[in-house]
């Protein structure tokens, strides 16, 4: 079937090829556009309607961006930050991934739907609520208080997606380590988390990335005291000049693309792969 | 052959295993010599996987001992017991090398770098697939992780190789060819082996002695050709071969009415066109080419037969004389003679 529609692909006529390579192009210039744009609008002294071509080119709003206390500042805490939320994320989460993938316990499919219906819901009222305790408990404008509240938004990445690998794993796979000598421990270490890895890894990229780009929560209970890069963007939005904004957000991509390329190379191309039949 | 307990390789005392309110083992008894190959041969939902997987300790009994070479490993855990597995669907870990697959154990057990090395070069060299040695699992056949498979049992130079239906996912030809491969293996290194299999042609053909399982109990352990002659109970003269299976009774080469159970095998009658002693005349109604030899289908003034005829075959329609060689009587399911 396959075959089929790839021979009758190869064989259509250049009027639908045509066609098709104008919709690529229009589908890649409507998602990289806008990127296109803001990059360009990191490195021009002014760009504006009806100037076809920018005045200048300048390296100023990267100076500026990094003689500004408060913006590095904000850097500063988004990379600590974020680390820290994965990896407690991945304390918290891994060991309840492996319970909800691999043990079968009462309301073990309550668990995971739970986790996944919370996730469902405006999360803005969810943190007004957060607000009110933090007051009580004395985490408002505290970095412990913005690690919680991103935190929130890994769980169901770190829960379901190392669930759905555990459970992946063939119990006889497992069987053979234990009868090849490896004790319980070391069947776990060699055999069913290297063969997770690549569920777990994913997990991690998308748990960053969450925490990353966390604004909202992290808004309501770090600000003033504690910016993080996506909440220190509302402030430079209004208060700077677009440049600054545009230069901001090629530095706030940059980790995401950065862990995005890496974790290709190591989920796609590398030898996890093959176990999964995932190239 | 002596049965001192020296020659002893595995015991297999009592065994009674209990799994979800059902008696799945049932009070098993086994001994298996030192260096002999046995099949456990049953059909499925028989318990013959469930008493392999207590061998190699992934199960505990709830009853009963598991002796190997002696020494008792009823409650040690697969681990540290000295048995070595090949599972059904090869359980190869897809993110090592073949190398790597045979390495494990061998590294588990903390041996130094350049014995594992030497190791694995043999056990590869063994089942021929040092040239796969850099592959992983997924890039080779299905005959290959097979051999894979067992070069990491027969690494681990265990006292006991366990297989479990190790030909099930093999084509009928290399099914073959991988049978008597195992066969030859084990006799070179002389290794006590318990093979679990459903199908009786792989069973009859590869094994020292096999116990025939049903419903969690041996009916009977005995030599291949033992079991095909003399079946002792009438569920194993079904299981085993083929069998014209009839109600009544039997004396002076004819089936008489009566209460027992004859059991006739299709090699056991004989058709020819001249009547002998103690044939009868009979018509042939149809027969069957099966390949080298035909099924042919008789009828006889007390009985309905069905004969395997390699030579002379008669048309259908002919009329004969019908001669039983052999026949099996048994009463309440036991074999009690054979005529």
């Amino acid at each position: 079937m396959a075959k089929r529609e790839k021979s009758r692909a190869k064989s259509s006529s250049p009027v639908v090829k045509a066609l098709l390579g104008i919709f690529m192009l229009a589908m890649a210039f409507f998602i990289l556009g806008p990127l296109l744009w803001l990059a360009i609008h990191a490195f021009v002294t002014n760009w504006t309607y009806p100037n076809l071509y920018p005045d200048g080119w300048t390296w100023h709003w990267w100076t500026q961006i990094f003689a500004n206390s408060a913006l590095e500042e904000s850097i500063r805490n988004s990379l600590i930050i974020s680390p820290i939320v994965v990896v407690l994320s991945m304390i918290i989460c891994l060991p309840a991934a492996y319970a909800a993938g691999r043990m079968n316990y009462v309301g073990r499919k309550t668990f995971l739907i739970g986790l996944f219906a919370a996730n469902s819901f405006p999360k803005i009222g969810l943190f007004a609520s957060i607000a009110t305790l933090y007051y009580a408990l004395n985490l408002m404008g505290t970095i412990v208080g913005v690690i919680i509240i991103q935190l929130l938004g890994t769980i169901i990445y770190m829960t379901w997606i190392p669930a759905a690998a555990f459970a992946s794993v063939p119990r006889n796979l497992e069987e053979a380590a234990r009868d090849a000598g490896a004790s319980k421990f070391r069947v776990f270490r060699t055999i069913t988390l290297r063969m997770a890895m690549p569920g777990i890894l994913v997990a991690i990229v998308m748990s960053f990335l969450a925490s990353f780009d966390e604004a909202q929560g992290t808004y309501l209970v770090g600000a003033p005291a504690i910016y993080t890069m996506p909440t220190e963007m509302y402030a430079l939005v209004e208060n700077y000049p677009i440049q600054i904004a545009a230069v901001f957000s090629l530095l706030l991509a940059f980790p995401s693309v950065l862990l995005i390329g890496l974790a290709r190379k190591h989920i796609v191309g590398g030898q996890l792969a093959e176990g999964f039949q995932i190239k | 052959m002596t049965d001192s307990p020296q020659e002893e390789g595995l015991v297999l005392n009592g065994l009674t295993k209990i799994l979800g309110g059902r008696v799945i083992i049932d009070n098993l008894h086994l001994v298996v010599k030192k260096g002999e190959m046995v099949s456990l041969l049953g059909p499925s939902g028989c318990g013959k996987t469930t008493t392999l997987r207590m061998i190699a300790g992934f199960l505990i009994p709830d009853k009963g001992d598991i002796v190997l070479n002696g020494k008792d490993v009823t409650t040690i855990g697969p681990e540290k017991r000295p048995s070595a597995m090949v599972f059904q669907n090869y359980a190869l870990w897809p993110h090592m090398t073949v190398f790597g697959n045979v390495a494990y154990p061998l590294k588990v057990r903390k041996l130094a770098k350049p014995e594992i090395e030497k190791r694995v070069h043999e056990a590869l060299a063994m089942v021929n697939l040092m040239h796969h040695k850099d592959s992983r699992p997924g890039q080779i056949s299905g005959g290959e992780q097979q051999r894979v498979a067992l070069a990491r049992a027969l690494v681990q130079e265990p006292d006991i190789l366990l297989l479990d239906e190790p030909l099930s996912n093999l084509d009928a030809k290399l099914r073959v060819k991988v049978r008597e491969d195992i066969r030859d293996l084990q006799r070179r290194l002389g290794i006590t082996t318990v093979i679990v299999t459903h199908d009786q042609d792989e069973a009859l053909s590869i094994s020292d002695r096999i116990a025939v399982m049903n419903n969690g109990k041996i009916e009977q352990f005995s030599t291949p050709q033992e079991l095909y002659d003399r079946p002792e109970t009438e569920y194993v003269a079904n299981f085993i071969g083929s069998l014209n299976h009839i109600q009544g009774g039997f004396a002076d080469g004819q089936v008489i009415s009566g209460t027992e159970v004859v059991g006739i095998r299709p090699e056991d009658v004989h058709f020819s066109t001249e009547q002998v002693p103690g044939s009868y005349p009979a018509t042939v109604q149809l027969v069957v080419p099966r390949g080298h030899f035909c099924e042919v289908y008789l009828k006889r003034a007390d009985v309905e037969l069905h004969a395997f005829i390699s030579l002379d075959v008669p048309l259908a329609g002919t009329s004969g004389f019908v001669k039983i060689n052999k026949a099996l009587i048994y009463k309440d399911g036991k074999l009690v003679r054979v005529a």
